[in-house]
């Protein structure tokens, strides 16, 4: 492979070097961090911010953390957050509106852009934030504020030697490996990394870092970890296409069942790294001639998504998961040109009661008498 | 900061020249952009909409109802909500804030020569207006035209005199129906789905143009389809909520239609399987 050529060593206790490089290039460095029980994307400080000899447990409504005992830094498959939220921000300011007396000036409040480093980047939220980019640059118009917080990003991926059990990249494509969309990649082996280099912002920062040459027995267990990952990891969603399936079952009795069962509070959509819904609202203030325009993440799964007027588009929670199922795995498709399902399984662990979307997918796979129950 | 970027995210200060009020909770504003420079931007085809904000308020999509050629932009808005609740308060001389124009156009160009059926009902003729008056306009490019527009009361009848007009047109058919009628009601009482009886079409040069209730939709879908007249020729214009207007918020979604930017509308053929599913 011609990216062995280019391929260094980097042994664990070098780590804090490659922290230092960042920080000497003004970069703010993000990454898996320990919180509340759960993996959050947050301020790294120091290598010892990170969680050493702890993994994940994690199946459908179900995340605990364990200590592993090891040395290894990235065991944690991945928590609750995405890098999403550093580019499509949960809530930002779009406009600072004044207005009175006959006025009425509207100025865009689009953020100054931050050079963020983010440490651990998954495969599957790299190919994530390939989408979002699709989502909001890529199409017809633009995001500036998208498009500001974006251009400050360096993502430093590690690729997956650990799975949990919802994890599912490998039906998408997307895992665990990680090939594409990322700065430097790491591969965290027992006493060191495999670094690789994405970009020559990546190659840049690698130059300087204290590597060596890698081993060949170091290329051979990570290949083998990398194999091994892949191969245990078990969930399936297919097809990894099911347009013609979703649109001709719109009236499956699946979308009956699963609404029994889905509480419609929008958890699968708000961990989810690909979901790009939300709301666009005035905040005015007390003064009556100032008026802030924020943009908010929202849910589908929220009645008020399809309201308009007297009328609700969507007034079931039938309706409603319906609505995200076909859109997340089929209309994507037709919309951005791939699924925007990355196989991270958030919304199966996050779910508060365990709906798996690739079980719901199945089951219309298997049939119009297959919705009598979970 | 790039203009070009953040032009249609930033609403142009838009003065209320003219108000029109049709029965309590219908007006008709003629807004004026304050930047001449904007209204030279300002490049719309009949069927496109803008975001109307109220200051402080919010912001709604509504459909542009004047001519392209007029400086002048119309907006007929029914009070509906917590935003129209406080247009509908305002006056001449009040500024309102206008982004836009978004969404296609109708096929007005590759329509010519045909016959047209306008079907529409409530404040669904306001979409189609501008569509009507440029054919009028225009009118030897066009074929029979006929328009058939319902209202639930002869008060909803907006622009009545647009109608008269369009009536006077050589080749121009415009029936009216209302629901629950006045004393001073000259046209078809009932829904306006009842008077396809009292039409002809040539299902070989018919064009359908579409715009009210989606109940009313579906049925001009199937009158079009026993008519003959083939689906790629019926055209509608759908409504969702929407926040964003550039295909970002998700709301306005029909499968994998955002009606903001692939809409509002939209060949018949491309609504399948979404279109009439409930709840979809």
């Amino acid at each position: 492979m011609p990216e062995e050529a280019t391929a260094r060593w980097l042994q664990r206790e070098d780590l804090p070097r490659l922290l230092d490089g960042l920080r000497e290039r003004g970069y703010r460095v993000l990454g898996p961090v320990l919180r509340d029980g759960a993996l959050v994307l947050d301020e790294v400080r120091s290598v010892s911010d990170l969680p050493a000899g702890w993994r994940d447990v994690q199946q459908p409504a179900h995340y605990r953390l364990e200590q592993s005992g090891g040395a290894r830094l990235f065991d944690v498959v991945n928590g609750p957050t995405s890098p999403k939220s550093l580019v499509f921000a949960p809530r930002e300011p779009l406009l600072q509106i004044a207005f009175g007396d006959g006025e009425l000036d509207a100025r865009p409040t689009i953020p100054e852009p931050q050079r963020i480093a983010v440490l651990g980047v998954r495969a599957c939220d790299l190919a994530a934030l390939a989408m979002q980019d699709r989502i909001f640059l890529e199409d017809r118009y633009p995001d500036p504020y998208y498009a500001a917080r974006r251009s400050g990003l360096l993502l430093i991926g590690v690729s997956c030697t650990r799975s949990v059990s919802t994890c599912f990249c490998t039906s998408m494509g997307t895992g665990p490996e990680v090939t594409a969309g990322h700065d430097l990649a790491l591969t965290e082996l027992e006493d060191g990394f495999v670094v690789r280099a994405g970009t020559p912002a990546g190659q840049e920062i690698l130059q300087e870092l204290p590597t060596a040459a890698v081993d060949p027995r170091a290329f051979a267990e990570e290949r083998r970890a990398l194999e091994e990952c892949a191969r245990g990891i078990e969930r399936r969603l297919e097809p990894q296409d099911p347009r013609e399936l979703l649109y001709a079952n719109l009236e499956h009795p699946r979308w009956d069942d699963v609404a029994e069962r889905c509480l419609s509070c929008g958890n699968c959509t708000m961990v989810c790294p690909t979901c790009f819904c939300h709301d666009q609202r005035d905040e005015p203030s007390l003064d009556g001639r100032h008026s802030l325009r924020v943009r908010e993440w929202d849910s589908c799964f929220n009645r008020d998504h399809g309201q308009i007027r007297g009328y609700n588009f969507r007034p079931g929670i039938r309706d409603r998961y319906r609505q995200w199922l076909v859109h997340k795995l089929a209309s994507w498709i037709d919309q951005f040109g791939s699924s925007g399902c990355v196989g991270c399984g958030r919304c199966i662990t996050w779910c508060p009661v365990g709906i798996d979307l690739t079980e719901e997918l199945a089951a219309i796979r298997g049939g119009p008498d297959s919705g009598g129950g979970a | 900061m790039n203009h070009a970027a953040t032009r249609l995210l930033v609403p142009e200060p838009a003065e209320i020249v003219e108000k029109r009020s049709f029965g309590p909770h219908i007006h008709s504003y003629r807004l004026r952009l304050r930047d001449p420079t904007a209204r030279e931007r300002f490049d719309f085809v009949p069927g496109q909409f803008n975001m109307v904000y109220v200051p402080g308020v919010g912001e709604v999509a509504i459909s542009i109802s004047s001519d392209p050629w007029e400086n002048d932009l119309e907006h007929t808005i029914r009070i509906v909500g917590r935003t129209t609740e406080v247009i509908d308060r305002l006056e001449v001389g009040d500024v309102l804030g206008l982004r836009g124009p978004y969404g296609n156009g109708w096929p007005l160009h590759p329509t010519r020569w045909k016959d047209v059926l306008v079907i529409t009902g409530g404040l669904g003729c306001a979409p189609v207006t501008g569509a009507v008056n440029y054919m009028v306009r225009r009118r030897a490019s066009y074929g029979r035209i006929t328009v058939l527009h319902g209202v639930k009361r002869a008060e909803d009848l907006t622009h009545q005199e647009r109608f008269e007009a369009w009536r006077r047109q050589p080749d121009v058919r415009v029936l009216l129906a209302s629901d629950r009628p006045e004393r001073h009601w000259r046209d078809h009482v009932g829904v306006v789905t009842e008077l396809f009886e009292e039409i002809e079409v040539d299902p070989e040069r018919t064009v359908v143009f579409m715009c009210g209730p989606e109940v009313m939709l579906r049925h001009g879908l199937r009158f079009a389809h026993q008519q003959g007249i083939p689906g790629a020729r019926v055209f509608l214009s759908l409504e969702r909520n929407m926040k964003c207007a550039v295909g970002l918020c998700g709301r306005c979604q029909l499968g994998p239609l955002f009606l903001c930017k692939d809409g509002p509308i939209f060949c018949s053929t491309d609504l399948a399987p979404f279109f009439g599913v409930h709840g979809v």
